[in-house]
């Protein structure tokens, strides 16, 4: 069966004539015990939709399931099986590590002992801290807290908005981690995120941007999809480089990566001379040319630039 | 329709959710008492606001000045004003010539009391036994006024008992008061039940709202909303600890009051806790309206400060009193839970009187909190838009 | 060889037992890209305060654009722009409220206000925004405007903190090409970010590590040095040796 079924799904914002659409007719469907991403910019719409698929929002148009209940019929159905941490959610601050835990599997009616093989991996990593404070904690062991909480009353999918936001390389590496554990446990995971290279860990990606999906598939078909050559170009000054490619009449796209810029030509048969050439040209020193593969970042970009 | 899927089988509904109504309220105990500037606002502010009140107004009768207006010029009118001077409470300053001195002595703002003799004031005194003195005070400070023209009475008549001693004779004086700028006239002690209900207004309705509110600003709404707990055991979670505050300060304000300020209990205090706990409930209710009318914490204070701090202090009767106002506004008045709660205290505690004098104004607020709560739980969103 | 402008000598801040900034060491040359990072708790902030002149120094010596952190703070705010990912731009204000706001306390003269907010407009492509109220444009462009109005004094230095979270990769860029634009007119750009590709294109980074600089160097130097494949697994190799549990 489907963990999440969306289909033509609309929810706009603002009255009469300024409306906004957040969601504009987007589809998708996960398996169960899939991980699945929704990879978007902010004002991509991601936080409209897990809204709508845990109950939070009633859509404008369309029709969305969770484990087979509908978002707007079955409500109170939903809310029984879901676990959810929304973004910016912050923990009672002033209650204890172990009290916010206590505090969440109550209202579940569950009890940290009951469900403890499930948040165990992670509740070891932050128990030492069980009576510290919540407000008192870095934002790593808070993300890790929040999984707690909503992993606590074994939901059958769990909805993690943006659950990696503002927080630092470590922690986020490490979350992720404990997502592959908890998919293991064959919990459907449906969660969003800002950061591109996050992708890779997902089983399925959706690629959104203003209120569309701009494709689903697998990370690695996503990228295979590029479909072009793409250069990796770096000199001794790099920001009038970017500047000349950008200005260069062969060129498709070229962006700032890292410390090379990914550039994409039109006509790309002899080209690499060609660039070598042109940069000579324009007194650049240093250059150094060479075939990179693309990443998902890439992709979105490119794909913003299709559907532009 | 409410429904809750019991899925772990060992308790049925009604075990569920006593435990996660046990578990809640203590969550927001949890976060009352972790918050300890608060709740030391919040234990402390009756105190020192009734503490305040009584000291600002007892502080103010020593030696207050006054004017007389001696009509009479007799052994009587001399006898009098001297027992007057030589009280703690006054020092006659002014002996005014006529009667349109008093207007001019009090808007110089140099009196809080002028007393006028007439004419033949012993003579009435003792042959008709039967006399009029006149006891002007400047009621644009009510509550000192009262307090004045009290003092000044009570050594009137400590003079007319004297003067009868043993005879048979009973000459009454009759202090007849006249309120400038404020007539109607309330009682010196009304600060109290004032102070009673401005506290549980605050209490109650602003920290429930705020308490609401916040669970939104930190997003953890959310979470609770996706979950089985019900939104009938979120209301009453977030409302018994504020409850319970409530009824510590009324404690609190009756026992200070009683203690250091010497205000009795005239009636009973079952009665007065009884409606004071239906007060408190109104109050919770306009709470749990204001929360679902703001976003933010901050809202939630500003609204609960300016729709029913104000009211309470402007229509509530203790300030200014409502038979003095405008027409529009008695009306309004009548919508303020406060007036009525008002009135209910000052029946009951000091005048003394019993629940047969106060069903009505008990009714009034038993009808609002229904009123308010219908519209609270029926407009409280499960979801967030 | 070019102007030092951000120096810092054993800058330590303590806050009683707690060392939230133990020794830092390092110089900022005019016109350079100083990526600052570290992971949560490391003592970025705290450091960073005290370069803005914001917060008094427990021991050390730090000196920005030639004033000391000690006594001349308000010759170092005059110096200095600054701009967070926090706040910013006040949102019920317009465009163009914000702008002559921001060049107000910065004691800009009204013909200079006048020029500047024009140049800025048309180069944001904002003239058709200019009186909308900032919460109505799209988080990309606020960051922009941010960004902008923080340099329009013409500070020596200005002080980045996560400026590009959750927009889009091309906005994103967009940001980083003003970001480059300002350092090539020699306005020196102290940057933090939780972005790893970001911190590539800063000439310099350093790398906090539980309040201590671990490491300082170029991207390509310090790839080479920790022999890693991306910026990612230096900062990991790194941080995850880390002790702190807080911020």
């Amino acid at each position: 069966m489907e963990a999440i079924a969306v289909h033509k799904l609309v929810k706009t914002y603002g009255a009469k004539k300024e409306t906004v659409k957040a969601l504009n007719e987007i589809s998708f469907s996960t398996q169960q015990g899939e991980m699945f991403g929704v990879i978007g910019p902010d004002g991509a719409g991601k936080t409209s939709l897990f809204r709508i698929l845990t109950t939070m929002l009633l859509p404008d148009g369309g029709t969305a399931t969770v484990d087979g209940f509908d978002v707007v019929k079955d409500m109170q159905q939903i809310r029984n099986r879901v676990g959810y941490m929304p973004g910016k959610f912050s923990l009672y601050q002033d209650l204890t590590v172990e009290e916010n835990l206590e505090f969440f599997a109550s209202i579940f009616n569950t009890s940290i002992a009951e469900n403890y093989d499930l948040v165990k991996d992670i509740y070891v990593q932050i128990e030492l801290f069980k009576n510290r404070r919540a407000g008192k904690l870095s934002g790593g062991m808070k993300q890790k807290l929040a999984l707690c909480c909503a992993l606590i009353h074994k939901p059958s999918v769990l909805f993690l908005d943006e659950p990696t936001t503002g927080v630092d390389v470590v922690s986020r590496k490490e979350f992720w981690e404990m997502l592959k554990g908890l998919k293991k446990q064959g919990i459907s995971i449906l969660v969003s995120t800002p950061y591109m290279d996050e992708a890779a860990m997902c089983d399925r990606v959706a690629l959104m941007q203003s209120g569309r999906i701009m494709t689903i598939d697998t990370p690695q078909h996503v990228i295979e999809q590029f479909g072009k050559r793409l250069w990796a170009v770096r000199s001794g000054e790099m920001y009038r480089l970017l500047l000349d490619l950008k200005a260069y009449e062969n060129t498709l796209s070229c962006h700032s990566f890292g410390e090379y810029h990914h550039l994409v030509l039109r006509n790309d048969t002899g080209s690499e001379a060609a660039v070598l050439h042109y940069l000579a040209s324009k007194g650049h020193r240093q250059v150094e040319i060479k075939t990179a593969s693309p990443n998902i970042e890439d992709c979105f970009m490119q794909l913003m630039n299709d559907n532009a | 329709m409410m429904y809750s899927c019991n899925w772990h089988g060992a308790l049925n509904e009604r075990q569920t959710d006593m435990k996660q109504f046990i578990v809640f309220v203590r969550k927001e105990f949890r976060h009352i008492f972790r918050d300890r500037k608060s709740l030391l606002i919040i234990i402390m502010m009756p105190i020192v606001q009734i503490i305040l009140f009584g000291f600002a107004l007892t502080n103010e009768i020593k030696n207050s000045n006054i004017a007389v207006l001696d009509n009479a010029k007799d052994e009587a009118s001399q006898a009098l004003i001297q027992r007057l001077d030589a009280s703690r409470y006054f020092k006659v300053t002014q002996y005014l010539p006529t009667q349109a001195d008093i207007e001019r002595a009090f808007k110089s703002g140099t009196i809080r009391l002028a007393i006028v003799f007439p004419q033949g004031f012993r003579e009435s005194l003792m042959h008709t036994n039967h006399t009029q003195v006149q006891l002007i005070a400047d009621a644009s400070d009510p509550n000192t006024a009262t307090t004045v023209t009290n003092y000044a009475s009570s050594i009137l008549s400590d003079y007319q008992q004297e003067v009868n001693g043993n005879s048979s004779l009973p000459y009454t004086i009759k202090p007849q008061m006249r309120m400038l700028y404020n007539p109607q006239l309330k009682g010196a002690y009304n600060f109290v039940p004032g102070v009673m209900a401005m506290i549980l207004i605050l209490i109650c309705a602003m920290m429930t709202s705020v308490a609401i509110v916040r669970e939104r600003e930190i997003n953890t709404m959310e979470v609770l909303l996706v979950s089985p707990l019900k939104p009938l055991l979120f209301i009453l979670s977030k409302a018994i600890p504020y409850i319970f505050l409530s009824l510590v300060n009324v404690s609190t304000i009756l026992l200070v009051s009683v203690t250091l300020l010497e205000v009795p209990i005239q009636g009973s205090l079952l009665l007065l806790m009884g409606v004071s706990l239906l007060f408190i409930i109104t109050s919770v209710s306009l709470g749990l309206m204001i929360s679902n009318l703001t976003k933010t914490q901050q809202e939630a204070q500003m609204f609960s400060l300016m729709a029913l701090m104000l009211p309470t202090l402007l229509l509530g009767g203790f300030m200014f009193p409502i038979e003095s106002m405008p027409v529009p506004l008695q009306v309004i008045s009548n919508i303020v839970p406060s007036k009525w709660y008002y009135h209910i205290v000052k029946d009951v505690m000091i005048k003394g009187l019993g629940f047969s004098a106060v069903w009505k104004e008990s009714l009034v607020l038993v009808g609002m909190s229904l009123f308010l709560l219908g519209i609270s739980f029926k407009k409280f969103k499960t979801r967030l838009a | 060889m070019k102007e030092i402008v951000i120096k810092a000598d054993k800058l330590t801040k303590k806050f009683g037992d707690f060392i939230a900034t133990n020794q830092i060491s390092f110089e900022v040359t005019q016109g350079e890209i100083f990526g600052f990072l570290g992971a949560n708790g490391a003592g970025k902030t705290t450091a960073m305060r005290m370069l803005c002149g914001l917060s008094m120094p427990s021991s050390g010596s730090a000196t920005i654009a030639g004033f000391d952190v000690y006594k001349q703070t308000e010759h170092i705010k005059q110096n200095i722009g600054y701009m967070s990912q926090k706040f910013s731009l006040y949102e019920d204000l317009t465009v163009k409220e914000n702008i002559r706001f921001y060049a107000g306390i910065y004691g800009l003269s009204k013909p200079v206000i006048r020029e500047k907010m024009n140049a800025l407009l048309d180069k944001l492509q904002l003239r058709a925004e200019e009186n909308s109220l900032v919460k109505s444009l799209p988080l990309g462009w606020k960051q922009k405007l941010a960004f902008s109005v923080a340099i329009l004094h013409e500070p020596k230095i200005v002080f980045l903190d996560e400026p590009t979270g959750g927009v889009d990769p091309v906005t994103r860029r967009e940001f980083w090409n003003l970001i480059y634009e300002a350092a090539e007119k020699g306005i020196t750009v102290f940057v933090t970010t939780h972005y790893m590709d970001e911190a590539e294109y800063c000439n310099r980074i350093s790398i906090m590590v539980d309040g201590k600089i671990e490491a300082l160097d170029t991207p390509h130097n310090l790839k080479t040095n920790f022999n890693a494949a991306s910026m990612d697994d230096v900062f990991l190799q790194l941080a995850r040796g880390a002790k702190r549990t807080a911020d």
